[in-house]
């Protein structure tokens, strides 16, 4: 885009209506888009009758507070959520750091060096890529229990190692990013006498922050996100439950006029960290898109 | 992907192979076939030798202690043995004792992979004896522990970075995969036996293709299931995918029109859905829906319906509700992705365009679309992908229901689903494996077609 010229138009009024008719169809799709989180942002400071059904008749609460998201973390017998909520903390935090190292380490190497199973690695992280996520799901439990990482306190370690374990397989996007760091900058390292491991640690990673960034949040916001494997994982025993098995569970039909508007508060307060951070990398996902494609 | 089965001289040839190691090598390289590690300790590369040698030990007794025995039991996927007591009153008890076949099975996979492993690692040792013997032939300097371990950082350094992510993903992805590939073709499944008694649970053998047949069959009460629930998988991906794929890319052509005012606030408005959590979106739109849930609930008491709209309890309903839903969560995603590849669209193009006279809908059919369509071929795969495999927003919202197809698959039961009802809920994993292969031929065909007659798949080496 070079200087925009501003040339002063006549009033148009064909260009008037299309203007007029796209923008009320924004608004229309706006509130449409809108209308389920507003909803469930005024149940959860809905807390008359106790904060208990599951819908009301109206849209607008009649008595609003913070009564559901302090019974949130102190009516802790049934389903205890800061206990969930310090479990996903804890099993997020160690899955970053590993699925971390594991993605950046595999994608520089799919990037940058060049040797003999490259292209066969490559073929094969797609051609498994293509199997249904937990087809291996049986398995994977099996291997576990014969670890004996099944039970207990193990069930943390045994949740990281799944959520961690292959990372390895999702290097597409920082490999994109790496791809588009010239290599000229290595063979200048190089030559100055640089091992390959210098030139990963000092040169490429200081010019990755973005994508350093964007696999840091995408790896922490894993094991928020996911729930199949959690279950599967926990079964029964409660507590070790993560964030959203806690919250799908305050849906079952047991719970559910009890403890929606709880939902509804626990469902705010997860989303607002992950918002946050989706929001702050909405660019980021344009650019890498993109960057993708042109290569 | 020819190029695997053809042999073509490769960029990493290198003189050191196993076929020259049998042909020149000398005594001490020979006898490192078996010993691993003879040729290096003998000639100096005492701890690399240490560690090859200390390698085949540890193999050699994992082998023998627990890795024959379970190949064997592989073969037969276990035995059990009849175990009888006497009991207090004179009469006889018996129980049957013996490893449960899942166990089995998992050990065998297991030691065959630790054995490719370790041909893997007895090529490379054998090939480090020929090279550390031509080396002394030639009179070069042999390269000491401590240049190996300096090497991992320099020319070998796709091995460090390897490694772990590797075992990682050998022991977490491809173990289980091949591990669930073999249940496929045995009767590992809770279904009864012909006579009434036991089940197959802890027990079972190699059937060869059966499950394959009940599935495929036409006739069949799982064979029937199948092929509806493909048909229904297939719909909703293509549905999803294009429906998906045409609104967003007319949202974002909308929104990044020059004359759209707040183009900022609307694309807020639509990224703040997408950023929620998908399972808290979904669980939330569950509700919503649901036949006493808020909208039923606001529809009625404004007087527009006398009964609950069947959201979920109607097939045909559900699998327009479940598309329907699915572009609330999708539209928004898409128009973020697309949004990027609009703004690269070459201005000349338009500007050219224009200066021919050609409206707005001439613009975008000549213009936009076929740039779209070429630049977002592999997108579109992947999504399509994505939607075949789409696991979350059919379970949370429906949980593959209304009513029943057969004896497991529901009305909106995607191949995955389906999959993880018959392994989780129903046990019978040997069913369940075949639908695991299945989905993945069907997806394999459908992104191989489609890339290979793509645009973009030939241009595919200019981007690198």
């Amino acid at each position: 885009m070079s200087k925009k010229i501003k040339v002063k138009k006549k009033f148009n009024p064909r260009r008037f209506v299309t203007n007029s008719v796209v923008h009320v169809f924004l608004t229309v799709l706006s509130v449409i888009w809108l209308f389920p989180v507003l909803w469930v942002i005024l149940q959860s400071f809905r807390v008359e009758n106790n904060g208990y059904g599951s819908y009301t008749t109206y849209f607008f609460p009649k008595e609003l507070g913070f009564k559901n998201y302090i019974r949130l973390f102190t009516e802790t017998d049934i389903l205890n959520f800061p206990q969930m909520f310090m479990n996903t903390l804890i099993i997020a935090i160690f899955t970053c750091i590993i699925s971390t190292l594991f993605v950046l380490s595999v994608a520089y190497t799919m990037s940058r060096l060049r040797f003999k199973l490259r292209k066969t690695y490559l073929n094969l992280a797609m051609i498994m890529g293509l199997f249904p996520g937990f087809m291996s799901m049986v398995a994977t439990y099996q291997i576990l229990k014969t670890l004996g990482l099944t039970e207990g306190e193990l069930v943390r370690v045994a949740m990281i190692l799944v959520y961690a374990g292959g990372s390895g397989m999702g290097f597409y996007m920082a490999k994109g990013f790496f791809d588009t760091i010239p290599k000229s900058l290595d063979e200048a390292a190089l030559i100055d006498g640089a091992t390959k491991f210098q030139v990963f640690t000092k040169v490429t990673m200081p010019l990755s922050k973005p994508i350093i960034v964007y696999t840091v949040l995408t790896s922490f916001m894993g094991p928020w996100l996911d729930f199949i494997f959690a279950k599967v994982l926990c079964r029964t025993q409660k507590e070790y439950y993560t964030v959203s098995i806690g919250l799908w569970n305050m849906l079952e039909k047991e719970y559910l006029y009890k403890y929606f508007t709880r939902f509804c508060a626990g469902a705010v307060l997860v989303s607002i960290p992950i918002a946050t951070i989706f929001i702050l990398m909405q660019k980021f996902y344009q650019d890498g898109m993109s960057g993708a494609v042109k290569g | 992907m020819k190029n695997i089965f053809k042999r073509k001289p490769s960029e990493f040839a290198t003189e050191y192979t196993v076929t020259n190691a049998l042909k020149k090598g000398d005594i001490l390289t020979r006898l490192s076939f078996l010993l691993l590690g003879a040729g290096n300790i003998a000639r100096k590369q005492i701890a690399k030798g240490l560690l090859f040698v200390f390698t085949e030990i540890c193999y050699i007794y994992y082998m023998v202690s627990y890795g024959f025995y379970s190949l064997s039991e592989f073969v037969t996927l276990g035995h059990y043995e009849r175990i009888e007591t006497e009991t207090d009153w004179g009469g006889y008890t018996y129980e049957y004792i013996g490893i449960p076949s899942v166990r089995v099975l998992l050990y065998g996979v297991a030691t065959i992979v630790l054995t490719l492993l370790f041909v893997a690692f007895w090529r490379e040792a054998v090939k480090s004896a020929y090279k550390v013997q031509r080396l002394n032939e030639t009179g070069m300097y042999v390269n000491k522990f401590i240049d190996d371990i300096k090497d991992l950082f320099n020319v070998n350094l796709h091995k460090l970075l390897l490694a772990l992510p590797l075992a990682g993903i050998l022991t977490f992805t491809a173990l289980p995969l091949i591990f669930m590939m073999l249940m496929a073709f045995t009767n590992y499944s809770d279904a009864v036996t012909p006579d009434g008694t036991s089940n197959y649970l802890n027990r079972f053998y190699w059937v060869g293709f059966d499950s394959f047949k009940d599935v495929l069959s036409i006739n069949g009460n799982i064979g029937e299931q199948f092929w509806s629930v493909l048909a229904w998988t297939l719909i909703w991906a293509v549905f999803a995918t294009l429906l998906n794929y045409i609104g967003g890319m007319i949202l974002a052509i909308i929104i990044n029109r020059k004359e759209t005012k707040f183009k900022g606030l609307w694309r807020f408005n639509f990224v703040l859905s997408i950023a929620i959590p998908q399972f808290v979106s979904l669980l939330i739109m569950r509700t919503m829906l649901s036949d006493t849930g808020a909208i039923n609930n606001l529809l009625m008491d404004w007087g527009l319906i006398d009964k609950a709209l069947p959201f979920w309890t109607n097939a045909t309903w559900a699998r327009v509700t479940v598309i329907v839903v699915n572009l609330w969560v999708g539209i928004p995603y898409t128009m973020l992705q697309l949004s990027g590849v609009l703004q690269n669209i070459p201005a000349e193009l338009y500007e050219a365009a224009k200066v021919d006279g050609a409206n707005a809908i001439t613009t975008f059919f000549k213009i936009t679309l076929p740039y779209m369509l070429f630049v977002t071929t592999p997108y579109l795969i992947t999504t399509f992908t994505g939607n075949i495999n789409n696991f979350n927003v059919i379970y949370l919202l429906t949980g593959g229901g209304p009513g029943k197809l057969g004896y497991t698959a529901g009305q909106t039961d995607l191949l995955v689903t389906w999959l993880y009802k018959l392994t989780i809920d129903k046990n019978d994993y040997n069913i369940g494996a075949v639908i695991g292969i299945m989905t993945f031929v069907v997806l394999a065909i459908v992104s191989l077609v489609t890339y290979r007659s793509s645009g973009s798949y030939k241009d595919e080496e200019g981007f690198q």
